[in-house]
C-alpha cells in the first residue's frame, strides 16, 4: 500500500509542473501588450515599460515563471491588468468558495440521481424503467449544460409562470437556496448521465457473477441481494468516475455560471479571457489544475483501498 | 442498450442464418454487413436522418434560406416575435432568425468534421509509431499524451484561443491541438495488439517495412474503432464551439454560429425568449443525432472502446 501511495504521490508532480508550465507558456506566447488590448488605451512607449517592469515583464521567461510559482504557492497571484487595483487572489478567494458550492452540490445531485436511476435500470433489465432512465441519460448526456441552463430558465422563468401564475425561480443569481435549484440542475444532469450509464453497466455484470446467483439460491430477499451484494461491488469502478465528472464539473461552471448570473470562479474565467486579463486566466487555469490532479490523486489513493487488486498493478 | 445487446444477439443469429445460406451466392463484407445492422437501428437511423438534413441545410444554405445571412430586412423590424412569415422570429439587428440558423449549421458541421481530421492527422503518425516501434519511443509519445490528458479539453481550448483569438481556424487548431490524445491512446493500443499477430510477423519476416506494414496491415485492420471514435468526436467538437462563441470567444457576428446567437439572445431574455430557443433546440437535436449514430455505429460495426 505505501509504495502504491508513493508512486501515485510521484506522479502528481510531473503533472502539476506540466499543467503550469503549458499553462504559463500559452500566456506569455499571446501577443500584445496586456495594457494596450487592441488599441484601447494610447499609452506611450516609455509609459508601456515603466508598467511592463512595475509588473516584472521585462525579465527573462523563465525567471518571470519562477518568480510566478514561488508567489502563487504563497496564494499571491499579483494584481489583474484591467481592475488595476484588485488582487487577483482576493478575487479567487471571494468567488472560488461560490463556485465549489455550487461544484459539490451538482456532484451531490449527479451522485445520487445517477446511482438510483442506473440501479432502477438494472433491476428492471428491459423495462419500461430501463427505458425510461437510459434515454433520460442520454438526453442529459448529450444536451450540453448550458443548452440545458437556458431551456430550463425558458420553461420554469418564462413559460410555466406564464401558463400556471406559478412563479418561484429567478433568472439568475445566487442570493437564496431557491437560486441554487436550477444551477445544480443544468451542471449536474452531464455527470449524472454519466454515473448512471455506468452504474447500470457495472450492476448487470455483477448480478450475473456466481456469489450473486450464490446469495439467491440461499434464500435471501431480493432487496437484500441488491443492496448487499451487487450494488456494493458494482459501486466500486464508479469511483473512478470522479476524476473526469470533476474536470466535467469544472469546466461546465464556466458556462453555468454565465447563464445563470452566478459571481463564481467560472464567471471571472469567462469575463477574463474576454477582457485577456492573463493573471486572472494564468491563476483560474492553475487553481482548477492543481485542484483537479489533487482530486485524481485522492481518486486513486481510494479506489486503492477499496478494491485491493489495484494496488497490485 | 441491453436492448440493444438482445437486439444484436438475435440479429446476429440472424445473420449467421442467411450468411449460411447465402454463402454460395453473396460474400458478406464487413462494410455491407455493418451497413444492414446500421440501418436496421431505429436510433441511429433516426440520428443519421437529422445530420443529413443537417448537411442539406449547411451545403444549400445560401440557396434555401429566405434572406441572407446578415441581411437586415428591415432597420425597424427588429425582436419580431416567430409568425408566418418569419418561422423563428426577427433577431435584435432586424436579421431573419431562420436564415441564420441555416448558415449556423455550416459552423457547427464544418467545426464538427474539420477538428476530427486534425485530430486524425495529429493521432494517426503518434499512434502508428507509438503502437509499432513500442519501446523508449513509444514511453516518450505515451508521457506527452499523459501530460496533455491531465488538462481539461476545454481548458487548453480556451488558453489556445485566448492566443490566437477568435475565429473559426482558431477553433480548428484549438479542438484539433488538444483533442488528439484520446485518439492516440485509442490507435496505439490497437496497433499493439495487431503487430502481435501472425499475419504481420509473416510479412516483416517476408522482408516489409514499417511503412508498409502500417499502412497495409495494421491501419486497415484498427479502421472501425477509428470511425466510432470520430463519430464521437464530432459532437464533442460542435459542442465547443458552441460553448467558445456562446460566452462570446468563438465565431464573431456578423458570421452565424449557433452559440454564439444563444449567448446575445441571453442579453435580450426578459423581452423575447425566441433568440435563445430555436439555436438551443438546435444544438441539442444536433449532439442527440451524433450521439444515436455514434451508438449505433459502435454497435453496427462491434467495438468496444475503453473510455
Amino acid at each position: 500500500m505505501i509504495s502504491f501511495i508513493i508512486r501515485r504521490l510521484l506522479w502528481f508532480v510531473p503533472t502539476i509542473l506540466a499543467v503550469s508550465i503549458v499553462t504559463f507558456a500559452l500566456i506569455q506566447a499571446t501577443p500584445g501588450s496586456p495594457f494596450q488590448p487592441e488599441g484601447a488605451n494610447n499609452l506611450r512607449p516609455e509609459d508601456i515599460e515603466r508598467i511592463e517592469k512595475q509588473y516584472g515583464l521585462d525579465k527573462p521567461v523563465p525567471v518571470q515563471y519562477a518568480n510566478y510559482m514561488w508567489r502563487a504557492v504563497q496564494g499571491d497571484f499579483g494584481e489583474s491588468y484591467v481592475r488595476r487595483t484588485q488582487k487577483v487572489g482576493d478575487t479567487i478567494r471571494r468567488t472560488f468558495p461560490i463556485s465549489f458550492h455550487l461544484g459539490v452540490m451538482a456532484l451531490t445531485f449527479a451522485a445520487i440521481g445517477g446511482v438510483i436511476l442506473g440501479v432502477l435500470a438494472a433491476v428492471n433489465q428491459n423495462g419500461v424503467m430501463d427505458y425510461f432512465s437510459v434515454s433520460l441519460a442520454v438526453l442529459f448526456y448529450s444536451v450540453p449544460n448550458f443548452v440545458l441552463a437556458i431551456l430550463l430558465i425558458l420553461a420554469f422563468v418564462f413559460w410555466i409562470p406564464g401558463w400556471t401564475g406559478w412563479e418561484f425561480f429567478n433568472v439568475g443569481g445566487w442570493e437564496t437556496p431557491r437560486d441554487w435549484i436550477l444551477p445544480t440542475i443544468a451542471l449536474g444532469a452531464g455527470p449524472l448521465a454519466i454515473i448512471a450509464r455506468y452504474t447500470r453497466s457495472s450492476m448487470i455484470d455483477v448480478i450475473r457473477s456466481d456469489y450473486v446467483r450464490t446469495a439467491r439460491a440461499k434464500g435471501l430477499a431480493e432487496r437484500k441481494v441488491i443492496v448487499k451484494h451487487v450494488l456494493k461491488n458494482a459501486l466500486i469502478p464508479v469511483v473512478t468516475l470522479l476524476g473526469p465528472l470533476l474536470a466535467a464539473l469544472a469546466t461546465g461552471s464556466f458556462f453555468v455560471e454565465q447563464v445563470f448570473a452566478i459571481p463564481g470562479m467560472g464567471k471571472f474565467f469567462v469575463e477574463s479571457m474576454r477582457a485577456k486579463d492573463q493573471p486572472m486566466i494564468l491563476a483560474v487555469v492553475l487553481i482548477y489544475g492543481v485542484f483537479l490532479a489533487l482530486m485524481n490523486l485522492v481518486v486513486d489513493l481510494a479506489y486503492g483501498a477499496i478494491d485491493p487488486r489495484i494496488r497490485l498493478n | 442498450m441491453a436492448a440493444n445487446e438482445s437486439n444484436e444477439q438475435v440479429s446476429q443469429a440472424q445473420l449467421l442464418a442467411e450468411a449460411a445460406e447465402a454463402v454460395p451466392t453473396r460474400q458478406a463484407s464487413l462494410w455491407g454487413d455493418a451497413w444492414r445492422r446500421l440501418v436496421r437501428n431505429r436510433l441511429a437511423l433516426i440520428g443519421m436522418l437529422i445530420v443529413i438534413m443537417l448537411a442539406v441545410m449547411a451545403i444549400f444554405a445560401p440557396l434555401i434560406a429566405p434572406y441572407g445571412e446578415s441581411e437586415v430586412i428591415h432597420p425597424d423590424l427588429v425582436l419580431v416575435e416567430p409568425s408566418w412569415y418569419f418561422p423563428m422570429g426577427v433577431d435584435q439587428n432586424g436579421r431573419d432568425v431562420f436564415s441564420r440558423m441555416m448558415f449556423g449549421a455550416r459552423v457547427s458541421l464544418v467545426v464538427g468534421v474539420v477538428a476530427q481530421l486534425i485530430v486524425l492527422a495529429i493521432a494517426l503518425p503518434v499512434g502508428s509509431i507509438s503502437g509499432y516501434f513500442g519501446g523508449r519511443v513509444d514511453n516518450f509519445l505515451m508521457r506527452a499524451v499523459d501530460v496533455v490528458y491531465a488538462i481539461p479539453q476545454l481548458l487548453l481550448v480556451l488558453l489556445i484561443v485566448n492566443l490566437r483569438g477568435p475565429g473559426m481556424a482558431n477553433i480548428f487548431l484549438a479542438i484539433g491541438l488538444t483533442g488528439w490524445v484520446t485518439m492516440a491512446r485509442l490507435i496505439r493500443g490497437q496497433m499493439l495488439s495487431i503487430r502481435e499477430q501472425d499475419y504481420v510477423k509473416a510479412s516483416r519476416v517476408a522482408g516489409a517495412g514499417p511503412l508498409y506494414i502500417i499502412m497495409r496491415h495494421m491501419l486497415p485492420n484498427s479502421m472501425t474503432p477509428i470511425i466510432v471514435a470520430l463519430t464521437f468526436g464530432i459532437p464533442v467538437a460542435i459542442f465547443i464551439e458552441a460553448a467558445l462563441s456562446f460566452v462570446g470567444v468563438g465565431i464573431r457576428p456578423p458570421q452565424a454560429s449557433w452559440g454564439q446567437m444563444v449567448g446575445i439572445g441571453q442579453q435580450y431574455i426578459r423581452s423575447v425568449q425566441h433568440l435563445m430557443l430555436f439555436p438551443s433546440i438546435a444544438i441539442a437535436l444536433t449532439m442527440l443525432a451524433f450521439t444515436f449514430l455514434g451508438d449505433g455505429l459502435r454497435d453496427a460495426l462491434d467495438v468496444r472502446l475503453n473510455d
